[in-house]
């Protein structure tokens, strides 16, 4: 609809207003609201649309319904300018509550700010409502934006038969007495009740009440809370600060920078010299600085501000550090309690970083596992394996295709993807590995090979874009102990998983005859043949083993990153670094490995959080050098194996 | 007892020379600039290129085919030369620009103004204005040039020895090599490293100063010095591994300990040859990248240098002209496949188009050649020329692991 | 597993034979007489931005059938040169080269990446041809020799964060972005812009990631933990490609809805989308000149077009909106100059206006940038967006008047012959682009 129809179909509703034959309890006010409003109602601001739903929330309950579709998005315009309510298939005129049978309308869509103001509005209605599920929406919506009404209403309103939306209430309720309340005896009662508390809503209350902004003056300013005074020159404000705070205060001059010395020089120009000095000489700052001062002497341009007067100006003042918040009693609470919770929220913090590295830490192990069998134990060096648990990650996405229900096809996705990637590890060697055994570095480029190929085979299958694995629903969210330490539940499974896998590792190596037949022949094949065991077998078992556990991998890291068929490239490196660093040959030294980069890598990242990429950089930076001094990893391989 | 020259005992260098010249000449007199133009300066730039690959490619195997180290990090130090050289080719012609610029101004720039100019235009897209320490000898053809063969040689000499110093070997040592070149390219992806992250240096094509010579002459220029380049480095390298000190490293490719007790300071050799490829990569990057005109960190990433070992693979390792052929027939064989140039096979079920199907056989001839053809295409050269592996009634070739064993030495 | 496989399998198939008729369709001379136009297409086939560059490709082809059914330029029949430069930047100069010298084209369409454009720029301007660059990018740039089809900052980021100040009540940002030049660009001037608006240093919080990064646990804490100052905080995402799969994944485990933070894309599109389960994304934004969702008729008609020239599942998306803007300001300047020489079409294209799909006209400006509507769009269950907002056609700027450098720079082709002119001095700095 574009503007000049608008007033036109304004004034078409007036007209149809005027029209006798309408339904008895059609709500004349909300007629008369929305007609006046109808740019707005189409084209609603956030800024702006406040009153008008202030309006329309007083015409009564038609209003509220229209205010509550409106939210919804279920409010469309019919095209001779009515407002429809629409709830499915059943169209109604939101100011007479009629049907409108067959009516085609064009939905409103307003955006979430204006949703936001709306549901604002509606909120207080909401607090006492009979559905458990509103009340909690209503309570998160002045959660996000509560106002001193709010507070009112709160306060106002019968006591929560849910034990746990009447506690929620009751926070939001001193909340929002810190907040808005008049009296601040009671607020400091409010901010000592939450003391020591680390949530983010309470931080979030407390730290505006303790927001400053500097000033300078030449004595302490008449009834403003100071929270301290400062001493240009030390590391709250530097004496270019306190400066720049002058200027900027109007009380000092700036001073000259360069571009301004040579605009000024260049406007006084005469004779092909400024200054009597030549411009040709101008390219040495040195002979601007004399021009500019020969200017100055003539009074053709305004003296500058020296160095020295700078310094006279800043010692002639003092700096203050004020509150915005004029009472300083409830300042000196704010800072009593966001002391008490600063050490509590220090330790916490180191807890989430903690858990963060931890879960990094699982899932390089997980990626390293299956490595750590094949490269650690047979010492056969597979550069294909990050294919592998690229593979496993598409075989989870074909069968979430076929299997509609998520748990399901997790269900079924795990042992396929584990099936899948042994077989394409058995074939790989039989075809090629074996034909290539004691020769490390050609087995290391015929799986290069075998990499490229499979990597490009992915991309003609599935292209290239990222494709979706999305976990079931009990794997979505989060769990979360307070506002600091949270951890996404996915990662949580990935690191049972993955001490899943560990388990399992040591039982099939410690407890069960192939474990035992895969120690005797990487201790000594002859020997092992001699026994009577295949090594020819058992290799291949193993490195079946080892790569159907990849393909496992593959599932669970899709699930929480994307699907390409670069996945494995991205984890080949860093897999292989895992095993090295912590010492090939033994499944204790690939754990040590994967905690080492995961608890590094995190903390190197909260150093500078602003940029991930140094962080990564620095982490193979640091495991080059590692290897350098370390060559056989934290856990080296004793005895005669590791001269192998 | 006197011995024979070089070059006697070596005919395969005179040959590879003489195809060489043969070849420039040719170019040369089918060029656009100085003959008959049949070949378009696009496809000269090509060549060009493609002769600083097979400069690469022949250091590669003086490190994998004699010394026996697969260096997974090659093109780091090839990078390195040309973003060394392109730091120079960068700063000096956006001085020439901003200098003119500046000059229209009525007072003269200040050295520093004119540095904040430079910077600004250089750093400008990537959202920065001052130059960067490492710019600091940008100004200076003939630092830049030194910095071309020095950068990359520290590198290597510094990782060389530390890795050596402390017995790291075989496949884990490749790893290594690889996170090297890993970390280098992640390094130069932040745009705080100074090098204009991801954009990387561009526009290197225009040569500061020879502005009026123009692409057609300039791209002939860049094959004759990438053909010199090539051919001096393939008399270096020949030199290098004849002799004693060649026999030694061979020895050292076949078993190092055997070697080190023999009382032969092995640690020493190994970093002398590693650092030597190394500086010859580089050059040939510094020649590579003025002919592509554009060098981003994604030229050093991890597949870039297995893509020169598989040249390696699949032309011959163990001979230098084996590098060479197998760095020129399958470079070029791949801007052919990939150019959508390629014709797609009619299959009665499916079209096989090579754009999607290249990669895959690429790495399947890949695996094929190492299982079955271990001396790649220069295998051919040894069966003409009936060069026969010694008979050692199944003995291995050498007692390490690692070592030809009969059976591939037959093959 | 087999059969989804084989489905696949045969859905590329019949891609690739619809694909290969469409070239030769392109290439065969019509009705029309004399000797064919020839125009390239620079967009990769092969490597990592294939998926984006094939559909731009695609679409080329598209308008070169339906401009040759049409009668053809100037009474000549168009016909499309493909090259696939592979995703590698320096082929991308090369193959630059290739078409201007050996295949002759008189105007090519093509790159994505900012790095590829910066690769062919020196080969464009020495060889004086002419591209049609049609992806939104980070500004800073006017060269004579392209016309850039895609927003420029003031065109997409700039009104992108003035709703979310606006309309969203935002007063803390984080800018998250992979570490490449167009969101660093990107920040530099938001960071800029929102300092000028008064907000203060720490205030912004500004991250770079790898390109396809998929650790985002601590960076959405980060962002969440900005809230603790009481402020909205709103997060503008210039991340690229895959690496948004994790990003919203994570924003969606730690209950981030985005009522509570919401999320600006300059880079998630359609395509982008269709990679997610978009249910835990909902609300989330993404500001571009175009969405399939556009309510007109040259849009229900181009999507129509489209899903007939490809298949009936592919959406549309703002690079193809302005390659079609692009195609259509190209045709109509060489009808204008009546020839397709270089210098006559670039002299005639200024001043064109094109109809765009969103239902107002798109104008080539001196600058080389065109006009284009401001769209912001909220993302639905159906990966679609609900378009919340519309402006009026702004014309692009070069160079962003919120970095002092470049605030005093202009660019004027007809009327300065110049891409980077200094207002202050009244002088041109550079003739040729800075690469």
């Amino acid at each position: 609809m574009t503007h000049a129809t608008r007033p036109l179909i304004a004034a078409l509703v007036a007209f149809l207003l005027l029209i006798p034959a309408l339904p008895a309890h059609a709500n004349d006010a909300l007629r008369a609201v929305v007609a006046q409003n109808m740019d707005q109602i189409e084209k609603p601001s956030r800024r702006t649309v406040g009153p008008l739903i202030d309006q329309i929330a007083a015409t009564g309950a038609e209003g509220v319904a229209l205010l509550g579709a409106w939210a919804d998005r279920r409010l469309g315009l019919s095209t001779d300018g009515r407002v429809l309510i629409v709830d499915g298939d059943i169209v109604t005129d939101a100011v007479t509550g009629a049907p409108v049978p067959g009516a085609d309308p064009k939905m409103l869509r307003p955006n979430s700010g204006v949703r936001g103001v709306i549901e604002s509005a509606l909120v207080a209605s909401q607090i006492s409502d009979p559905d458990p599920a509103i009340r909690s929406a209503a309570l998160e919506s002045i959660a996000r934006s509560g106002t001193a009404d709010h507070l009112a209403a709160l306060t106002a309103a019968a006591a929560d038969p849910d034990p746990t939306l009447q506690a929620r209430r009751d926070r939001l309720r001193t909340l929002l007495t810190i907040q808005h309340d008049d009296d601040s005896a009671t607020r400091i009662a409010a901010i000592e009740s939450l003391g020591g508390d680390v949530g983010l809503d309470f931080r979030a209350v407390l730290n505006p009440l303790l927001s400053t902004r500097q000033i300078a003056a030449t004595a302490p300013p008449e009834g403003a809370n100071i929270a301290r005074e400062l001493s240009p020159g030390d590391d709250a404000l530097s004496r270019n600060a306190a400066y720049d705070l002058l200027k900027a205060q109007g009380i000092a001059q700036p001073r000259l920078t360069a571009d301004a010395q040579r605009d000024a020089l260049a406007a006084h120009i005469a004779d092909g010299a400024v200054g009597g000095i030549p411009v040709a000489d101008l390219s040495d700052p040195a002979a601007r600085d004399r021009a500019y001062k020969a200017l100055e002497a003539t009074g053709q341009v305004t003296p500058a501000a020296t160095e020295a007067e700078a310094q006279a100006a800043i010692d002639a003042h003092r700096f203050y550090e004020v509150y915005a918040e004029p009472d300083s009693a409830v300042t000196d609470a704010a800072t009593a309690a966001q002391r008490s919770a600063q050490t509590r929220l220090l330790a916490m913090r180191g807890v989430d970083l903690g858990l963060d590295a931890l879960s990094l830490a699982s899932i390089y192990f997980l990626a390293a596992i299956g490595l750590a069998i094949t490269f650690g134990v047979m010492g056969v060096i597979n550069m294909a394996h990050g294919e592998f648990i690229m593979m496993g990650a598409y075989t989870g996405y074909v069968v979430q295709g076929l299997i509609s229900d998520r748990t399901l096809s997790l269900i079924v996705a795990l042992p396929a993807a584990f099936a899948v990637t042994f077989i394409a590890g058995v074939a790989l060697y039989r075809l090629v590995i074996r034909h290539l055994a004691k020769r490390p570095l050609e087995t290391l480029l015929a799986t290069f090979g075998v990499s490229i190929a499979l990597q490009q085979l992915a991309k003609n299958i599935f292209g290239t874009q990222a494709r979706p694995l999305t976990a079931p629903g009990w794997l979505e969210g989060a769990i979360t102990v307070n506002d600091v330490i949270s951890i996404s539940t996915i990662r949580v499974a990935i690191f049972v998983l993955a001490v899943l896998f560990l388990g399992l590792f040591l039982f099939i190596m410690k407890r069960t005859r192939l474990g035992l037949e895969v120690r005797a022949v990487t201790q000594n094949p002859g020997m092992a043949a001699s026994m009577g065991i295949n090594p020819d077998r058992i290799a291949m078992m193993t490195f079946g083993l080892g790569s159907g556990i990849a393909g496992i991998a593959g599932v669970a890291i899709g699930l929480f990153a994307q699907v390409t068929s670069e996945l494995g490239q991205q984890y080949i490196v860093q897999s292989f670094m895992t095993v090295v660093v912590g010492g090939v040959g033994n499944i204790w030294g690939t754990l040590a490995g994967a905690g080492l980069i995961g608890v590094l890598s995190k903390v190197i990242e909260s150093f500078n959080p602003s940029n991930t990429l140094a962080a990564q950089t620095f982490m193979i930076l640091f495991i080059v050098i590692f290897i350098q001094f370390r060559p056989r990893g934290i856990i080296p391989q004793r005895g005669r194996a590791a001269e192998a | 007892m006197t011995r024979k020259p070089l070059i006697l005992r070596n005919p395969s260098i005179l040959i590879v020379l003489a195809v060489l010249a043969g070849f420039t000449l040719t170019v040369t007199l089918l060029s656009q600039a100085y003959g008959s133009g049949v070949i378009p300066t696009s496809m000269i730039k090509v060549l060009g290129k493609t002769l600083c690959l097979a400069l690469a490619a022949v250091a590669m195997d003086l490190v994998w085919g004699y010394l026996g180290i697969l260096s997974l990090g090659q093109m780091a130090f090839f990078a390195l030369g040309g973003y060394m050289i392109g730091q120079w080719l960068m700063y000096a012609r956006t001085e020439a620009i901003v200098a003119a610029s500046m000059a229209q101004n009525p007072i003269p720039p200040t050295p520093a103004e004119l540095q904040t100019g430079v910077a600004n235009q250089i750093f400008g897209v990537v959202g920065s204005s001052d130059l960067p320490l490492v710019w600091s000898f940008a100004h200076s053809l003939p630092i830049q040039l030194a910095l071309v063969v020095l950068v990359p040689g520290v590198l290597a000499l510094v990782f060389g020895w530390l890795a050596f110093r402390s017995r790291v070997n075989g496949v884990y040592l490749s790893i290594l090599t690889q996170a090297m070149t890993l970390a280098l390219a992640l390094w130069l992806f932040q745009n705080d490293s100074g090098f204009r992250g991801n954009n990387g240096l561009s526009g290197l094509q225009n040569i500061p100063g020879l502005e009026g010579v123009g692409q057609a002459r300039l791209s002939v220029w860049f094959l004759w010095a990438s053909a010199l380049a090539l051919g001096v480095a393939y008399l270096l390298a020949a030199w290098v591994i004849s002799g004693k000190f060649g026999s030694v490293v061979r020895a050292i490719r076949d078993d190092e300990t055997r070697v080190r007790f023999l009382g032969y300071p092995v640690e020493g050799f190994k970093l002398a040859v590693f650092t030597l490829a190394a500086m010859m990569t580089a050059i040939a990057g510094a020649l590579y990248y003025p002919q592509a005109g554009i060098i981003n960190p994604a030229e050093l990433a991890p597949i870039a240098s297995i893509y020169l070992a598989v040249w390696v693979a699949i032309g011959g390792r163990g001979r230098l002209y084996g590098a060479i052929i197998g760095a020129v027939v399958v470079s070029l064989l791949s801007s052919w496949f990939t150019g959508g140039r390629a014709p797609a096979i009619e299959l009665p079920f499916y079209s096989v188009n090579w754009v999607d199907w290249w990669q895959v056989l690429l790495g399947v001839a890949f695996v094929l050649v190492t299982l079955f053809a271990p001396r790649g295409i220069a295998g051919i050269v040894d069966w003409l020329g009936g060069v026969m592996p010694p008979r050692r009634h199944g003995r291995d070739l050498g007692p390490d692991q690692g070592a030809l064993q009969e059976q591939e030495a037959k093959a | 597993m087999r059969r989804a496989e084989r489905v696949m399998i045969m859905t590329k198939f019949t891609k690739i034979l619809m694909m290969t008729s469409a070239m030769a369709m392109a290439g065969a001379a019509h009705a029309q007489d004399g000797e064919p136009i020839k125009i390239g297409v620079l967009h990769s086939l092969s490597g990592t931005m294939a998926i984006s560059e094939t559909t731009l490709k695609d679409t080329v082809l598209m308008m070169v059938e339906q401009q040759n059914a049409k009668g053809g330029v100037l009474g000549r029949p168009l016909e499309a040169v493909v090259v696939d430069p592979a995703s590698d930047w320096p082929l991308f100069a090369e193959k630059a080269r290739e078409l201007l010298t050996v295949s002759e084209v008189d105007a090519i369409f093509g790159c994505w990446t900012s790095v590829s454009r910066k690769s062919v720029l020196p080969v464009i301007e020495e060889l004086n041809g002419l591209l049609f660059y049609p992806v939104q990018y980070e500004g800073e740039e006017s060269s004579k020799n392209v016309i850039y089809t895609g927003a420029a900052p003031n065109q997409q980021a700039i009104p992108a964060v003035d709703y979310m100040a606006e309309e969203l009540g935002v007063e803390k940002w984080a800018l998250l972005g992979t570490d490449y030049v167009y969101p660093r660009t990107t920040n530099n001037i938001l960071e800029s812009y929102l300092k000028e608006n008064g907000l203060a240093e720490d205030e912004i919080f500004v991250n770079y990631t790898p390109f396809g990064h998929s650790d985002w646990s601590k960076i959405v804490a980060d962002v969440v933990a900005l809230g603790a100052d009481g402020k909205k905080v709103g997060v503008v995402s210039t991340i690229n490609g895959d690496a948004n799969v994790g990003f919203y994944k994570e924003l969606a485990a730690a209950g981030v809805s985005a009522d509570d933070i919401p999320v600006m894309a300059f880079s998630v599109g359609e395509e982008e989308l269709s990679g997610l389960d978009t249910a835990n994304l909902v609300g989330h934004l993404a500001a571009w000149n175009y969405f399939q969702t556009a309510e007109s008729d040259e849009n229900t008609a181009f999507i129509e077009e489209w899903q007939k020239f490809t298949d009936e599942s592919r959406v549309t998306n703002d690079p193809m909106e302005a390659t079609m803007i692009g195609f259509n300001a190209w045709v109509a300047a060489v009808e204008k100059a009546g020839t397709t020489d270089v210098d006559p079409v670039l002299d005639a294209i200024v001043g064109v206006e094109v109809p765009n799909l969103t239902g107002g006209t798109a104008q080539v400006l001196p600058n080389h940038h065109l006009t284009k509507p401001v769209l912001i769009g909220e993302i639905r269950e159906d990966g679609q967006f609900d378009i919340v907002s519309q402006t009026e056609p702004v014309p692009g700027d070069a160079w962003t008047d919120f970095l002092p450098e470049s605030a005093v720079l202009d660019a004027d082709w007809p009327g300065k012959d110049c891409g980077m002119y200094n207002t202050e001095t009244e002088s041109c700095v550079q003739v040729q682009s800075n690469y």
